[in-house]
Order: C-alpha cells, then sequence, then structure tokens
C-alpha cells in the first residue's frame, strides 16, 4: 500500500514538473506565434498604420532598452523615464536654439547657442534638421548621463544603504517625474514646439511605401543604438558584469565586481538612452511636456513584452507596441461602435498588450526569470 | 529635548498652513465671514481627500499593495454616484446612462429624495470600486508588486480615455453637471456649507474609526505581516493572496465612497479632474507625507498637502510678478514631487510614524495591567512584565 502511494506521488509529481514545462514552452511559443502573425498580418493589411508604428515603435524601443537596464540591474521601475525623456529632448532644444521662453529669435537665454556652428542649421541630406541637432543631442545625451548619475548619488544610493524596498524607489522616481515635468512647465510653457521649421520630404522605398526622411533617421538611429548597447552589454567587461548584477547582486559583488560603480554605469549609459530617446521622440512628435507621461505606459509595456532586463526584447518589444498601437486605431470596428476605437485610445492600447502579456506569460519574449 | 521636538514636528506644518490660509484669507477680503466661508470649502475638500488617504492607506501602508490609479477609482467612484442620483438624460447635448435619481426614491413619505438616494449613490460607488478593484487583483496580486503599479496606472488611463472618448456613455469631456445635494432642504443655500461639511467629517469620523478597528483586530495584523514579509506569513498558514486581496478591495471601496462625496460636493464633474496628477499623485503625496501605516497621519497628510495647495492658490490674490505668478501651478507641482522625495529620504515613516504595536486586545491588557500596578504597589516578581 505505502509502495503503492509513493509510485502515485512520484507519478503525481513528474506529471506537474512536465505540464508545467509544456505550459512554459506552449506560451513562449503561444506568445511569439501572436506577435509574428500579427505583425505579419499588419503589413499585409494596413501598411501605411504599419509603417508609422515601426517608426514610433523605434521611438519606444529606445527609451524601452534604457529602462529595461534600470530594471535589470537596479530592480525597480524607472516611473520619471518618459518624462526625462521630454526633459532631455527640451535640454536639445535649449542647447540648439539657446532660446528658453519662446521660439522668437529675440527671447534669447544663452548668448550662444549650437545653431551659431558654422552651418549647423543646414539640412544634412534631405532631413529636416542639420548636424547642429546631433550635436544638441550628444551635449544633452551627456548632461542627461551626468544627472542620473548625481540623481543616484543624492536619492537611489541613500534608498539603497537603508535597504528600503525596490517599491520606495518607485515612488520617489514617480516624484521625481512630477518634479522634472513642472521644470519644463516652468522654463518652456506648455504648448508644442518643433526643432526646426520647413517641410519636410519624404522617400519612396520598396513596397510601395513612403516614410518622411526624418523617420527614416529615427529608425536607423534605434536600430543602430541597439546594437551598440547590445555590443556594450555582451561584448564588454562591464556589459559581461553589468548582467552578473542583473542576474545576482550578491553573487557578482562576492565575485569581486564593483556593484557600485556598475550602478552608476547603468544610469549613465541610460541617461545617454533617455537624450537619444527623447530627441527621437520630439523629432517624430513634437516637443510637448505633456507627452514625457503619456509614453510612459507604452514603454513599460514593451519592456515587459521584451521581458524585463533584455535589451534585445526591448527592442523587439517597442517595435511590435508601437505597430500594434498604430495599426489598432485604424481599424474600424463598426460594431462597437461608429468609427471604434480611433486615436484617442492610441496609448491605451498599450495597457491592453501589459495586461495580455502578464496573462499569458508574465516573463515576455526574451525573458530568463519570471 | 529630542522627544519634545518630535512631539511637536507633526503639528507644525498643520499649523503653518493654518495660519497661512486663514492670515491670506483675512488681509485679502478683510472680511469674517469670508475666512470662514473660504475655511469651511478648505476643511470640507480635505475631509474628502482624507478619505483618499485613509483608502490609500489600507492598500499602501498596510497591506502594502501598490496602487498608483488612485485616479481611476476617483474617477469611478464620482461617475457611478453622478450617474444614480441625477435624474435621467433629457436633453440630447447631454447624454448619459442611467439617471436613477427618481426611481430610488421609492419609499413615499420619509423625504428620499433628501438622504435615500445619497446613500444608494455611495454605495453603489463603493460596490463598483470595489468590484473594479477585485478584477484587477485577480491577475496581478499574483505577480511582482510593481506590475499592479503599471497596471493600476494603465487602469486610470483607460478609464479616463473611455469617459472623453465614449461621448454618449457618461456625456464624454463636457461632463456631468447637475448631481443633486443631499440633505439641501434642510437649509437655506447661503448656510448649506455647514451641512455638507458636517456630512463631509462624517464619513471621515467614520472610515477612520472602521479602519482603525480592522486594523487593531487580528486580520489587521495578518496585512501588516504580510506586507513585511509575505513568506513567513504565508508559512504561519495564511492566505496571503486572499489578504491582499481583502486590503486592496477593501481601500477600493473607500476610495469609491470618497468619489461619491467629492461628486456631491463639487456637483458637476468631468474628465479633467481625474488626471493622475490631481486623482493619483496628490493622494500620494498626503500619505507618504503624513506617514504611511498611521491612519491619523493619513489624515494629517491631507490636511497639509491640501492646505499648501490652498494656500498657493491664495498667493495669486497678491500681485506677484507675471513671470511668477503664470507659472505658479508648476511651481506648486515642483515642491509636491520634491517635498515626496524629500521626505522619503529624510524622514521615511512621514510626519506621524507608524505604531509598532496595533492591537486592541494588547493595548487593554497592558491598561489593566497597569491599572493594577497602581492599586497593589510595586510589582510582585513572578507577575507577567507589562509590555511597553
Amino acid at each position: 500500500m505505502a509502495a503503492l502511494e509513493a509510485t502515485y506521488q512520484r507519478l503525481r509529481d513528474e506529471f506537474r514538473t512536465r505540464s508545467r514545462i509544456a505550459a512554459e514552452v506552449a506560451s513562449g511559443a503561444g506568445l511569439w506565434a501572436l506577435v509574428v502573425g500579427f505583425c505579419v498580418w499588419a503589413f499585409l493589411q494596413e501598411r501605411d498604420a504599419f509603417v508609422v508604428g515601426v517608426v514610433t515603435g523605434s521611438v519606444f524601443a529606445l527609451g524601452a532598452i534604457g529602462l529595461t537596464l534600470i530594471y535589470g540591474v537596479l530592480k525597480f521601475g524607472h516611473f520619471a523615464h518618459g518624462d526625462s525623456m521630454m526633459f532631455a529632448a527640451y535640454l536639445a532644444f535649449f542647447l540648439l536654439g539657446g532660446s528658453i521662453f519662446g521660439q522668437r529669435e529675440d527671447i534669447q537665454a544663452l548668448p550662444i547657442s549650437v545653431s551659431d556652428l558654422p552651418g549647423a542649421t543646414h539640412s544634412i541630406w534631405h532631413f529636416s534638421f542639420g548636424y547642429g541637432l546631433l550635436v544638441s543631442m550628444v551635449l544633452a545625451a551627456v548632461l542627461m548621463a551626468a544627472l542620473f548619475m548625481g540623481l543616484d548619488r543624492l536619492i537611489y544610493r541613500p534608498l539603497r544603504n537603508r535597504k528600503s524596498g525596490i517599491v520606495i524607489y518607485s515612488i520617489a522616481s514617480l516624484g521625481l517625474a512630477l518634479a522634472i515635468r513642472s521644470i519644463i512647465f516652468i522654463f518652456w510653457g506648455q504648448g508644442g514646439r518643433f526643432y526646426t521649421g520647413g517641410l519636410r520630404d519624404s522617400v519612396g522605398l520598396p513596397f510601395d511605401i513612403r516614410v518622411l526622411n526624418d523617420q527614416l533617421f529615427i529608425l536607423c538611429t534605434a536600430l543602430a543604438v541597439a546594437g551598440l548597447v547590445y555590443l556594450l552589454l555582451f561584448r564588454t567587461k562591464l556589459g559581461r558584469a553589468m548582467r552578473a548584477m542583473a542576474d545576482n547582486p550578491d553573487l557578482a559583488r562576492i565575485a569581486g565586481i564593483n556593484t557600485d560603480r556598475i550602478v552608476l554605469w547603468t544610469w549613465a549609459i541610460s541617461g545617454a538612452l533617455v537624450a537619444i530617446a527623447g530627441v527621437m521622440l520630439a523629432l517624430q512628435a513634437q516637443l510637448d511636456p505633456q507627452l514625457g507621461f503619456i509614453v510612459l505606459l507604452p514603454l513599460f509595456a514593451a519592456t515587459i513584452l521584451g521581458g524585463i532586463g533584455s535589451p534585445q526584447g526591448a527592442l523587439v518589444g517597442g517595435l511590435v507596441i508601437g505597430i500594434i498601437q498604430e495599426v489598432t486605431v485604424t481599424l474600424n470596428l463598426d460594431f462597437i461602435r461608429e468609427g471604434f476605437p480611433g486615436p484617442g485610445y492610441k496609448f491605451a492600447v498599450a495597457f491592453i498588450v501589459i495586461i495580455l502579456i502578464l496573462l499569458i506569460r508574465p516573463r515576455g519574449l526574451f525573458g530568463g526569470k519570471a | 529635548m529630542r522627544r519634545r521636538l518630535s512631539s511637536v514636528l507633526p503639528v507644525l506644518p498643520a499649523l503653518a498652513v493654518t495660519a497661512a490660509i486663514i492670515g491670506m484669507t483675512a488681509d485679502q477680503s478683510r472680511d469674517f465671514d469670508s475666512v470662514v466661508t473660504i475655511f469651511i470649502s478648505f476643511l470640507t475638500v480635505m475631509a474628502i481627500l482624507a478619505v483618499f488617504s485613509l483608502g490609500l492607506n489600507i492598500q499602501w501602508g498596510y497591506t502594502g499593495v501598490f496602487n498608483f490609479g488612485v485616479a481611476g477609482f476617483f474617477l469611478v467612484g464620482a461617475y457611478t454616484t453622478a450617474i444614480m442620483t441625477k435624474p435621467p438624460s433629457d436633453s440630447e447635448f447631454t447624454k448619459y446612462i442611467g439617471g436613477f435619481g427618481e426611481q430610488l426614491d421609492f419609499i413615499p413619505g420619509i423625504a428620499g429624495d433628501q438622504w435615500l438616494i445619497f446613500l444608494f449613490g455611495t454605495a453603489a460607488a463603493a460596490a463598483v470600486c470595489g468590484i473594479l478593484a477585485f478584477l484587477v487583483s485577480i491577475p496581478m496580486l499574483r505577480l511582482r508588486e510593481d506590475y499592479l503599479a503599471i497596471t493600476t496606472i494603465g487602469v486610470a488611463e483607460l478609464l479616463r480615455r473611455i469617459v472623453i472618448e465614449e461621448g454618449s456613455l457618461v456625456n464624454g469631456t463636457r461632463g456631468l453637471g447637475g448631481i443633486p445635494h443631499p440633505l439641501s432642504g434642510l437649509v437655506s443655500d447661503a448656510d448649506y456649507k455647514y451641512v455638507y461639511l458636517a456630512i463631509a467629517l462624517a464619513v471621515l469620523v467614520l472610515t477612520y474609526l472602521a479602519i482603525e478597528r480592522g486594523i487593531r483586530s487580528p486580520w489587521g495584523r495578518v496585512l501588516r505581516a504580510l506586507r513585511e514579509d509575505e513568506l513567513t506569513t504565508e508559512a504561519s498558514g495564511k492566505n496571503v493572496y486572499a489578504f491582499k486581496t481583502q486590503g486592496f478591495v477593501l481601500g477600493a471601496v473607500i476610495m469609491g465612497i470618497g468619489g461619491s462625496i467629492y461628486a456631491y460636493q463639487t456637483r458637476a464633474i468631468s474628465p479633467e479632474t481625474f488626471t493622475h496628477f490631481f486623482g493619483t499623485f496628490l493622494i500620494w503625496t498626503m500619505l507618504i507625507v503624513g506617514g504611511s501605516g498611521n491612519n491619523k497621519g493619513a489624515i494629517l497628510g491631507a490636511y497639509v498637502i491640501w492646505g499648501f495647495w490652498q494656500a498657493t492658490d491664495l498667493i495669486q490674490g497678491y500681485h506677484l510678478p507675471e513671470a511668477i505668478d503664470s507659472r505658479l501651478s508648476y511651481f506648486r507641482d515642483l515642491t509636491l514631487g520634491g517635498l515626496i522625495v524629500l521626505v522619503l529620504l529624510l524622514r521615511p515613516q512621514g510626519l506621524l510614524p507608524e505604531e509598532s504595536r496595533v492591537s486592541i486586545w494588547v493595548e487593554r491588557r497592558v491598561r489593566h495591567l497597569r491599572g493594577r500596578a497602581a492599586r497593589t504597589g510595586p510589582t510582585p516578581p513572578d507577575a507577567p512584565a507589562v509590555p511597553d
């Protein structure tokens, strides 16, 4: 009788383990199939929305890579990410034109700015901007990296030393998000702005696609930056240390990794990424203080879809979220309401995606641990 | 000396904002009545926001569940109340579902339009918020704690979008006006503010007493235990998931009540009100500044933060330089955002720290033992020690 019981127990345990593994594999394959299937369908059926989605998505991807790095190494959701992106975009705007309150030439806050460099505002190729914007973006990236490292020293390190729960960091970052947003409002006021006036050229591509040149630039930048981050993480010593720390901070410290330095590097890299993402966001849409909080939801959706802590996941997740968002709002589900869902729901779509992923597979596409 | 400072500290900000509000209104109007009017409206809104702060305190302060979507529950509570108590829509410019106000007054002869329909409105708001929280909690509470934060932000955003986009649901961006006032037949319109202040304070006090009673019971101690350490609580045989759901849903129910009394107070609601900033962030600031895990702290935080808000509004009555005047609300946001970070860094326990002992039973026992010790002189050596 006891032997029978033992056999039953063993079989039951084995069955449970196997069914868990099967569910794991099935959910992963299912999520991939859903994502790939949707993208192929969108490409064939809704090509215009698909293309716009890829461009929006590459902006999300840039933001999500920074977010996922912070998530992976420091283990908390950085709720100030979207507002930091917008702040960096305004910083680049400030460096480029030197103006704070308004766009008019007579209101100058800086006596000299990047656009005073010779030829800085002449358009490169057929883009709408000159090399001045790129210089401003790089300067903004340096400043944002310094700012993030400073904020870590001022805010997050004391919290770390006190061994606060991860949620406390998130609350602090939410407070910071509000402060950053109000600083944008105080210095640059409400209302949308653009880096450059003038017409934007478009270019024809195969498959009957037309995109704005600037959008092509955004996409290429996102891919290039994602490639650089990939190289950094998987081909350098610093990257290996960051991954080790993301995997197990205590083990990393025992192995002789200076975790404090790694944290600073993570902030610096995220800061630079935030600046690039912010400038791309402003180039794609416009400079708008409200936009920072709005993109937060898609950024988190991209991070979760890709798997927290995975930069290649953030890239894929960002692109997919962009496509889903743009394609969904062009659908006309007239049986619910005429013109449903319509553009108003654009950023709420990301929320639905978050819910679905968390229900199907919380680890996301590339995630290791749940 | 240090001890005295820490006992005065919680009161100082409250005194400061009170003095600022009364001082500025007195200086600007030089009229006793308007000082009273402004202070009463301040207290009324403060009491309503304090209800939210108490609801969030159950969720975050006691259960450790992370709700960044207070605005969503605020919105649901207020709109549910509005469509329950308003008369049905009668013009094509204001379209909304429901409008049960007249049906709910179904018992003749008790003046139900003065109080009964409002009880129904509030109960419905509480119920709908509770159901919403339950639905959100099913998938989310089993996952990492910060997933709930993202999800609740999403819920709040989605609900606000639905209200704006689906114009025929609750009148879209135009909002709903003409929500009836409870007990409005008792006094003249001019004196109604006293009645509503009494109602809001009564709701606040009742909520406070109910939560205090719950937290000082074994149920409340399980919540605090699982907030500190889920594994140990689970190992003690408690169903952590069930307790977390209860804490989250109860907090949401209280927020529903808060949204309801807000709707009765303002009489007109629109999606503009329920933004992340006003609906969520302000309440979080109140709780963090006041002291999470302490119900008195939650109320004190509401008083201090809302007082600060009122004071910054009143400053605009003076002739400030145009550059500052037009940006005053952003400076206020900056201060609130900075304040939350500063409090987390310098005084993480908030103005009023959490009590280490919350138990009606232990407190009764301590009082009993102390009383006996006082009566019988020095404690005999075998007597049980009086716990501190």
